[in-house]
């Protein structure tokens, strides 16, 4: 038996399945071996991520047809540029949080079979090709995510988790009626086809597929925390424990993702209403949301609940320099895997600040003082000087693609003044919040050092980070070629419906 | 006068599903959330177009054509989104049965100490 590549697309959902599977088990058998297996799967999938990046930078849109059913009529699985570079990201933020999270895991049932179902829900929604199976994967992720938030769960923790699965459970309904009308005026979900046959609608049912489209960029709103839907994330981020906000670092990235697959290679047609409408809808929001989040990096009184503001800054940042060419693009996906690594390091850093101060927690003002306050403060200094995106951080080179690419935009003054001035608030923000944090104490330090797994995790983020920016060179080519292949949704279109099924004696010979 | 019943239950469920998901209390948002999805659950299967005394699976003799035949996919579709509906629907009762006991209350608000009333325990 030889896997031929296309094999290998569906590895990254089966793996972390039943990995999952298997891990229910071995709670029960042998509760010492979760570690590693749970720790050996996610290595897996890195590894294979990485292998898949690689295969998707040779320009070859990978498809892989479940069933073997032709491209429209069955399920498929998409492996682009994008799609590649999500994975790698995933697998790097799930080896990180699950490193972390080894010595929270053992406070609930379940744990590490909840991570592998969320991985398994991520990577789907990043490898699928149809609006009702990313409507499928969405529900898998977020089910696993109500469920690691929830994990070890204290009455406020409660509620805001109580708010996260009540306005995801709207959105999922949002979504069904937004696919169902796709379904009902074009007679498909398939990615591609609709791709070719949206462009085609008569005039009232183009309509329909627009308000179809509406909706859906409201569903993805809510994920990506656009402004109006965004409301939600602070609390909900900062109720979760530290390496499970880490791990949510990528999930508003989901949101993002799924508005650039969408408005790119689905609506992106030649009609010119995504050009006329819906990307300056997009840039309004996303140039609020900047503004909304910047705001509240300097109100709250809270230092988890900035970082959880600087997720909104950044989502806002990704999402208004997706709507401005694909130059812009390519600089907001280098920024993407960025700020998701500067986020995730940042979380950990905030929970473990926080855990030292004891009582107090994370609230600004007089507190206990911090056990390691040298440790913390570098990797404070460090963390945020990334998550502002200032030199020499690689989020520096991703702002300054994005504002060189928005030249010759039509809003490219306003991008600016969103993209620095935000930059300049969050600055001061930070800047209070650490000395608030680290030089107003009082009294004798009571908390306990940071613990190794926290430690590994930002070492294992941090060596990302480092490679980001070392390897700029070839990490700017590849988003660069990423923006470039969205922009021209032919190849992908051609790529999955000229995909022919496997002939019936071959796949017996095998 | 089919299409304008159909139509007009899913209105009716949505709109009462929305107004019980605005209310201050989980338990009622929760069934605001149940009631929104049987209006979504209704509107997908609509969307195959309404038909009766249409099979969904192809007979010797009769042109495989949608003016014979009831579109399948959708069935499939609303069968996906009625068994993730109900999933979600158990979830969120057993989060607001255990917030009801944690929390001593019935309330939705996220800010501490504003319980809209106060339930034994």
């Amino acid at each position: 038996m030889t896997l031929t590549p296309d094999h290998w697309l569906v590895v990254p959902i089966i793996l972390p399945l039943l990995a999952a599977v298997l891990l229910l088990v071995v709670e029960r058998v042998r509760p010492a071996w979760q570690a590693p297996v749970a720790l050996a799967a996610t290595a897996a999938l890195a590894v294979l991520a990485f292998a898949l990046v690689a295969s998707a930078d040779a320009d070859r849109i990978g498809v892989y047809l479940l069933g073997n059913w032709q491209a429209p009529f069955g399920i498929v699985l998409v492996l682009d540029r994008l799609a590649a570079l999500m994975l790698a990201l995933t697998a790097v933020i799930g080896l990180a949080s699950l490193v972390a999270s080894l010595r929270l895991a053992g406070r609930g049932p379940h744990f590490h079979a909840f991570f592998q179902l969320q991985l398994a829900g991520l990577n789907g929604a990043f490898l699928t090709g149809d609006v009702f199976n990313l409507f499928v994967f969405f529900e898998v992720l977020l089910i696993a995510s109500y469920a690691l938030l929830l994990h070890d769960a204290s009455g406020r923790t409660l509620r805001a988790g109580l708010h996260y699965v009540v306005i995801n459970l709207i959105g999922a309904s949002l979504f069904l009626i937004a696919a169902s009308l796709l379904y009902g005026v074009a007679g498909t979900l398939n990615f591609a086809d609709l791709a070719v046959k949206l462009p085609a609608l008569p005039e009232w049912d183009a309509g329909l597929a627009r308000a179809a489209a509406l909706l859906l960029l409201v569903v993805f709103g809510v994920k990506a925390a656009l402004l109006p839907l965004g409301f939600w994330l602070p609390a909900t981020y900062g109720a979760a424990s530290g390496p499970v906000a880490a791990l949510f670092a990528i999930m508003t990235k989901v949101g993002i993702y799924a508005i650039i697959r969408l408005s790119f290679t689905v609506f992106g047609g030649d009609d010119g209403w995504m050009a006329e409408w819906g990307r300056p809808a997009l840039f309004a929001l996303g140039m609020a949301t900047i503004a909304f989040g910047a705001l509240g990096t300097l109100a709250t009184r809270r230092l988890i609940a900035l970082i959880a503001y600087l997720v909104l800054i950044s989502s806002g940042m990704l999402i208004a320099g997706s709507t401005l060419g694909p130059a812009v693009l390519g600089g907001a996906l280098y920024y993407l895997v960025h700020t998701t690594l500067a986020v995730a390091s940042m979380f950990l850093i905030a929970h473990a600040i926080a855990d030292q101060r004891g009582p107090r927690t994370d609230r600004f003002g007089n507190g206990p003082p911090l056990a390691q306050p040298t440790l913390l403060g570098l990797l404070f200094l460090i963390g945020a000087i990334a998550a502002v995106g200032l030199p020499p951080s690689s989020g520096f080179i991703g702002k300054v693609l994005m504002l060189q690419g928005s030249g010759q935009a039509p809003f490219a003054a306003w991008f600016w003044a969103g993209v620095l001035g935000s930059a300049l608030l969050a600055t001061f923000a930070l800047a209070r919040a650490g000395s608030s944090v680290f030089w107003k104490s009082h009294g004798a330090a009571t908390g306990l050092p940071m613990p190794a797994g926290e430690r590994t995790a930002l070492a294992v983020l941090a060596v990302a980070g480092t490679l980001w920016i070392v390897g700029a060179g070839s990490a700017v080519r590849y988003t660069t070629a990423t923006a470039q292949q969205l922009a021209q949704p032919r190849a992908y279109i051609d790529a999955v419906l000229g995909q022919a099924p496997v002939p019936p004696n071959a796949g017996s010979a095998r | 006068m089919m299409e304008w019943l159909v139509a007009s239950a899913i209105g009716v469920f949505a709109a009462c599903g929305v107004w019980l998901v605005l209310r201050a209390r989980t338990f009622d948002v929760v069934l605001g959330l149940a009631l929104v999805s049987y209006a979504v659950n209704l509107f997908i299967f609509a969307m195959g177009r309404l038909s009766s005394r249409a099979p969904a699976i192809v007979r010797q003799g009769v042109p495989a054509t949608l003016a014979d035949y009831a579109d399948p996919l959708p069935q499939a579709l609303v069968l996906t989104a009625i068994v993730i509906s109900f999933a979600m629907t158990a979830l969120v009762l057993t989060l607001a049965l255990k917030g009801r006991f944690v929390n001593h209350g019935d309330a939705c608000d996220a800010e501490d100490g504003t319980v809209v009333e106060e339930l034994p325990p």
